[in-house]
């Protein structure tokens, strides 16, 4: 590439940074090519790190980064070489890639990765070109992945196809067959001396993690291709997923959730030290006169600098009312989660959940912070959340929790209410509401939906929002900026 | 200390500070140099590590407690004959424990004794470099031999630290108000750690390398523990490794470091380990994983929780 090619995909790969949320100024954009050029051209990987370097801030960015940078710096271009031993059908692919990840030769399972695709993965009819037009009919497009599949591995694929998916080629592949061939492979191949049942719970973990890692290698290659073939900066607005702090609750997947509960201890103690810091910055009114003098030694005896006297961190009672029904599950989770992970920056934590009435879950929250993975799951079968079904109802909700629990209210208790407020048509019961809000110090409302669909369809988000002081928060970012302002000192 | 500035307004170094000669000439040096010190580099430290001294940029270096941070401005210190000079950052540090401060004590005694000097002779006196206490970052500023500042666990320090940093960082130069302003004699390389506690400011940032340390992959965590632990058997370092692997992919509450790799590997030479076998995992479990209910997890899931199933009790050799 030239300088000024060079310049200008730098720049393409800055302004696709910063679509996805990473904030890459000139500046950076600048130190990126300084960065560029001291390393050079010649080895992909380290151009990689030293692009890192010079225009990450986090590691949450990271994954982010890579993607876009895959498709801005491409490995290679259009379909891999053929080599003679290369596999042809599913199961011959399979054999290879069982070798391969026994092995643990990374090269070579991104490699049959490409293969996999270029064998399989190709869908479609090009939309634009006349001779694609022609020839491309006959194989049925994304129908029949197996004719669409010959086509993608015979003669100039770029001409015809319309895409590269990852999800066609995987069924074909079914990378998933593998995993008792490769456990056994591994258990075999890897002889140590672990036995029984911790050698094969050993094997079957390495063997997941073998086939997410093709599977992982599948989908970048996928992506790769179609950036070619439709222009890179269309694929890079969607095909690389956000960081996980920018993921909304309500459509995240399983993947996704597993993503955010290990994101819960690092913010917990961001927030904690956010907290504290604050806590130090009111410290300010009396003067300590021990302190005053003993540090007044230090400029003989001139008291130059003043000490205050520390105040008494006032630790606050938090109570968390959470609706668990449906799609705010997660979102309820996720809260828990990191509330009980702040635990130690309250006088005491109460948990109470809800679908059609509300039951406490302290205890259930606690437990949960050794098991993390099913919170969700757990604390719907084993508390008494509901009377028939699992739609929320805020009006015996709201009514159940202000009858048993109302004396847990008290002037030093802050409620944060965690739902979307969607009552099923039910009456939204506000006068319970204005009840809990006249009890208690402050009560808050994080809604998990948009601003904008507040009050649409059966929510009666608007109207709670009236009554007490409603938050969106969509997103881990907006969560942790939302602890630390409205949690009190 | 060679300088005697007495005067208001001498720098330190007189000449600015002149473009001086990079230490590593390509990436695959620093690689080299560092696994002399015994650190083996990943490619991301190598290549980060290579553009901090060619660009002259300080380095941030961020990632979990134990995989480490500090230990690769150790090994850039000793890869390049470096002094290694050191700040600890805590809660409550100021510019008077990071920087410079004048001997309060020194300067009275000094004024009550020269009680027939006049004041311009005793000012002169008194703000003097004898009397500067030079605290690390200015210790590495005026240091004329190649240093390497390690700011270690500046997440702790508080953000007015940080402004603080911007000055000395940016232009590798400090004001003392009495002295003037003193230029670096000779770049140092910086290292910045973090264990992202808090979140550093973004001016602190733009103005560093970042560099995230995270858990190797596992051929370079088993050269690791060979390196640290020559003596421990290949093999045993491979299925080692294999086992704290597995471990990170649980959701733990304190995933095992590369230290508690290193530590695991020790005490398995300590007791004579052959392999690594189920019933000596489970005894030494305690030294990766530090929590109770970690413990209790990893077994289960490694499916090493016979133990606990009375049947089996009796054959097992844990005291």
């Amino acid at each position: 590439m030239t300088a000024h090619a060079v310049a200008g995909r730098l720049v393409e790969f800055a302004r696709a940074l910063r679509e996805h949320g990473i904030a890459v100024g000139t500046g950076e954009t600048v130190d990126a090519a300084a960065a560029a050029e001291a390393v050079g051209f010649a080895d992909r990987e380290r151009l990689r790190e030293a692009l890192a370097a010079s225009v990450l801030r986090g590691a949450a960015q990271r994954p982010v980064f890579d993607g876009v940078f895959d498709l801005y710096f491409p490995a290679a271009h259009g379909t891999s070489e053929t080599a003679a031993d290369e596999p042809e059908t599913p199961a011959q692919l399979r054999d290879r890639l069982l070798d391969a990840l026994v092995a643990g030769d990374d090269a070579r399972v991104r490699a049959l990765a490409a293969t996999g695709i270029d064998l399989f993965g190709g869908y479609g009819a090009a939309a634009g070109g006349g001779q694609g037009q022609g020839q491309g009919n006959g194989h049925g497009g994304e129908g029949a992945p197996g004719g669409a599949g010959q086509a993608g591995g015979n003669g100039s694929p770029a001409a015809r196809l319309s895409g590269w998916s990852a999800y066609q080629a995987l069924s074909e592949v079914r990378p998933q067959a593998l995993r008792a061939r490769l456990r056994t492979a591994i258990r075999e191949a890897r002889a140590d001396g672990l036995d029984g049942d911790a050698a094969d719970a050993l094997a079957d973990r390495e063997a997941a993690a073998g086939i997410a890692s093709f599977t992982e290698h599948v989908r970048a290659e996928a992506r790769r291709r179609t950036a070619e073939l439709r222009g890179r900066d269309r694929i890079a607005r969607h095909a690389v997923a956000p960081q996980t702090d920018l993921v909304a609750f309500t459509n995240a997947s399983a993947e996704q959730f597993a993503e955010m509960r290990r994101a819960v201890q690092p913010l917990s103690r961001t927030l904690a030290t956010r907290l504290a810091a604050r806590r130090r910055r009111a410290t300010r009114g009396r003067i300590d006169l021990r302190r005053t003098v003993r540090r007044s030694l230090a400029t003989g005896g001139v008291p130059m600098r003043p000490v205050m006297r520390r105040r008494r961190p006032g630790r606050p009672e938090l109570v968390l009312l959470c609706d668990m029904s449906g799609s705010v599950a997660g979102f309820a989770q996720f809260t828990l989660l990191l509330t009980q992970a702040l635990s130690d920056q309250f006088s005491k934590v109460r948990s109470f959940a809800f679908v059609s009435r509300t039951d406490e879950i302290t205890d259930l929250v606690r437990a949960g912070r050794d098991e993390p993975e099913n919170l969700a799951e757990r604390i719907v079968t084993e508390a008494n959340l509901t009377t028939i079904g699992m739609s929320s109802d805020y009006d015996g909700a709201l009514q159940t929790f202000a009858d048993g629990w109302g004396d847990v209210l008290g002037p030093r208790t802050s409620v944060l209410i965690l739902g979307d407020g969607r009552t099923n048509g039910a009456p939204p019961n506000l006068a319970a509401l204005r009840e809990l809000a006249g009890r208690a110090r402050h009560v808050h409302w994080l809604n998990p939906e948009r601003e904008s669909s507040w009050g649409t369809g059966d929510s009666e988000a608007h109207r709670y929002a009236r009554e007490v002081p409603m938050f969106e928060c969509r997103t881990i970012r907006q969560l942790s900026r939302l602890v630390t302002r409205l949690l009190p000192d | 200390m060679t300088q005697s500035s007495t005067s208001q307004t001498v720098p330190t170094s007189p000449s600015g500070s002149p473009e001086q000669a990079p230490q590593f000439a390509s990436v695959d040096e620093v690689v080299e140099r560092l696994a002399g010190a015994g650190y083996l580099a990943s490619n991301a430290a190598a290549t980060t590590v290579f553009l901090a001294d060619r660009l002259g940029k300080p380095l941030l270096v961020e990632g979990p407690a134990g995989v480490g941070k500090t230990e690769l401005a150790r090994a850039m210190a000793a890869g390049t004959d470096s002094e290694l000079i050191r700040l600890q950052c805590y809660e409550g540090i100021d510019e008077s424990r990071a920087l410079y401060e004048w001997n309060h004590a020194s300067q009275l005694l000094r004024i009550t004794a020269a009680k027939d000097e006049s004041w311009d002779a005793t000012r002169e006196h008194v703000f003097s470099e004898e009397f500067l206490l030079s605290r690390p970052l200015l210790t590495a500023i005026r240091n004329e031999d190649p240093t390497v500042l390690l700011i270690d666990e500046i997440d702790k320090a508080d953000v007015e630290v940080e402004g603080l940093l911007l000055e000395v960082l940016g232009d590798f130069q400090v004001t003392v108000p009495e002295l003037g302003t003193i230029t670096a004699a000779r770049r140092p390389l910086v290292v910045l750690t973090s264990n992202a506690t808090r979140e550093l400011s973004e001016a602190l940032k733009r103005r560093c390398l970042f560099l995230h340390l995270d858990f190797p992959p596992a051929d370079l965590e088993r050269d690791i523990v060979t390196l640290r632990v020559p003596e421990l058997d290949g093999e045993l370092a491979a299925s080692l490794v294999r086992v704290v692997g597995a471990l990170r992919e649980l959701e733990l509450r304190k995933s095992p470091s590369i230290a508690e790799s290193v530590d695991w590997a020790r005490t398995l030479l300590a007791l004579g380990a052959e392999t690594l076998d189920e019933d000596t995992v489970r005894a030494t479990l305690g030294v990766i994983l530090k929590y109770e209910s970690d413990q209790r997890k990893a077994l289960s899931e490694l499916r090493l929780d016979r133990v606990l199933s009375p049947a089996d009790a009796a054959g097992s050799s844990v005291s």
